[in-house]
């Protein structure tokens, strides 16, 4: 059988559900038997090279290159999977939701009490940088999304059953234990 | 009392027994059977506001919180139509709060959190609504976030300070609904009195300070065993 090929990424969340994936432990051995992976962190490919089977979501979408991303692994992967509470609605980033950008700009660069010197007033300005949407969004607001598996991070269990069932196309496990939003 | 006393109905092939009077969750309970409820607790006057506890009898759907139960009855509770009604019931819960449960304190102990894992929400069907509310944090022992509120009312019939209500429920008539806290009460409240209002509370709307984050994760309430387990685990007495 020829191996499933695999992408993942993190838009606006912390690298802890890519942690949480190696926390398969000793599986990953069986894991690279199954899957080669393309543009990945764990690799460090930066740009798609083939058309991939399953793409991996780690976070939302908090500014204008999530959005691009997230379209991106839309457009070169076959099933798109949000992995983690930031992917499914936002998580903790989402936060700032209630709250307008002016604001939470200010709070970070001119009036936070862990603000130094910043005498002149600056935000950050680079056109480089990406703008901030309005909001935080939920990766299924965005492009469709497949499959969701939530937990902060999810349980290493739930991502190696999830990806095991599909590979392999059996049916996912899914034990009490494995499916938390925390 | 004598099984005799007691009045026979079914749920879902089972039979049952229930006394005169009682309510559908209530009986099922009794017997082993879960019925899941968020606004219902034992001892306090039904309200049937949150609907998750939605039986069919006789093809019509009803709330079994607020339903006695009638001899002969037969209910139908752990059906796919029921189970998917109830779900959809969750998800509309979560979205039109802000169910941050990564960072709420309530985790692993709260209802609303274990009926979703329950009926295995993995994501709600329907946008986030992401809305505005309040968070009262004034009174010493206790605090209030609205964004996690349900509106159950669980809190509204149950937490008084010297036969008063803490809580109550606020903008009858078309206006925004919420529950209001009496700040004079609420700061009155006695540590074992706060602890109760806590735990009257389904989810993490009401929270006692300085207990957040007490219990390990791994060994909260709901982390090993669904809700509604330890009612179907139950030796049936009569
Ligand atoms: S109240 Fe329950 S569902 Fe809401 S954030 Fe807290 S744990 Fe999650
Ligand atoms: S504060 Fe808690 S108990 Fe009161 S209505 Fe809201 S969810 Fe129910
Ligand atoms: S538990 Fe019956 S309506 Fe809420």
């Amino acid at each position: 059988m020829s191996k499933k090929i695999l992408a993942t990424t993190s838009l606006a969340g912390c690298f802890g559900c890519h942690m949480s994936f190696l926390d398969i432990d000793e599986r990953i051995l069986e894991l690279i038997e199954l899957v080669e992976f393309n543009k990945s962190p764990i690799d460090d490919i930066k740009t798609f090279t083939k058309e991939c089977d399953i793409g991996l979501i780690e976070g939302g979408c908090c500014n204008s290159e999530n959005i691009e991303v997230l379209k991106e692994f839309r457009k070169h992967c076959k099933i798109l999977v949000s992995v983690g509470e930031c992917a499914i609605m936002g998580g903790l980033p989402a936060l700032r939701n209630g709250i307008s950008i002016k604001e939470c700009l200010e709070e970070a660069y001119l009036n936070g009490p862990t603000v130094g010197e910043n005498t002149e007033k600056i935000m950050p300005n680079d056109p480089e940088l990406p703008m901030l949407l309005d909001k935080v969004y939920p990766c299924h607001e965005i492009v469709k999304i497949d499959y969701f598996l939530p937990g902060c991070a999810p349980r290493a269990d739930l991502i190696w059953n999830a990806l095991v069932a599909l590979v392999t196309g059996n049916e996912l496990e899914l034990p009490y234990e494995v499916v938390k939003f925390d | 009392m004598k099984k005799a006393e007691k009045i026979t109905f079914k749920i879902d092939e089972k039979t049952c027994y229930a006394w005169p009077g009682q309510s559908i969750v209530d009986a099922a309970r009794d017997n082993g059977i879960y019925i899941p409820s968020l606004c219902h607790v034992e001892g306090l006057k039904p309200a049937g506001s949150c609907r998750i506890c939605n039986v069919t009898v006789n093809g019509r759907n009803m709330t079994a919180c607020t339903a006695p139960v009638g001899e002969g009855m037969v209910v139908e509770n752990d059906t796919p139509e029921l189970n998917e009604l109830r779900k959809t019931i969750v998800e509309v819960l979560f979205v039109s709060g802000n169910h941050f449960c990564p960072s709420c304190e309530k985790s692993g102990n709260c209802e609303l959190q274990a009926v979703a894992y329950r009926y295995q929400m993995m994501v709600p069907q329907f946008p986030y609504e992401f809305p505005v509310k309040g968070v009262d944090a004034r009174p010493d022992l206790i605090l209030h976030d609205r964004n996690r509120c349900i509106m159950c009312k669980r809190c509204v019939r149950g937490i008084e300070k010297d036969g008063k209500a803490v809580f109550s429920f606020e903008g009858r008539g078309g206006e925004h609904l919420q529950i209001s806290m009496d700040i004079d009460l609420a700061s009155q409240l006695s540590e074992e009195e706060a602890f109760e209002a806590m735990e009257i509370c389904p989810v993490g709307a009401i929270l006692k300070k300085e207990r957040g984050f007490a219990i390990p994760i791994g060994e909260r309430k709901f982390d090993k065993a669904p809700i509604g387990s330890e009612i179907e685990n139950s030796v049936e007495q009569d």
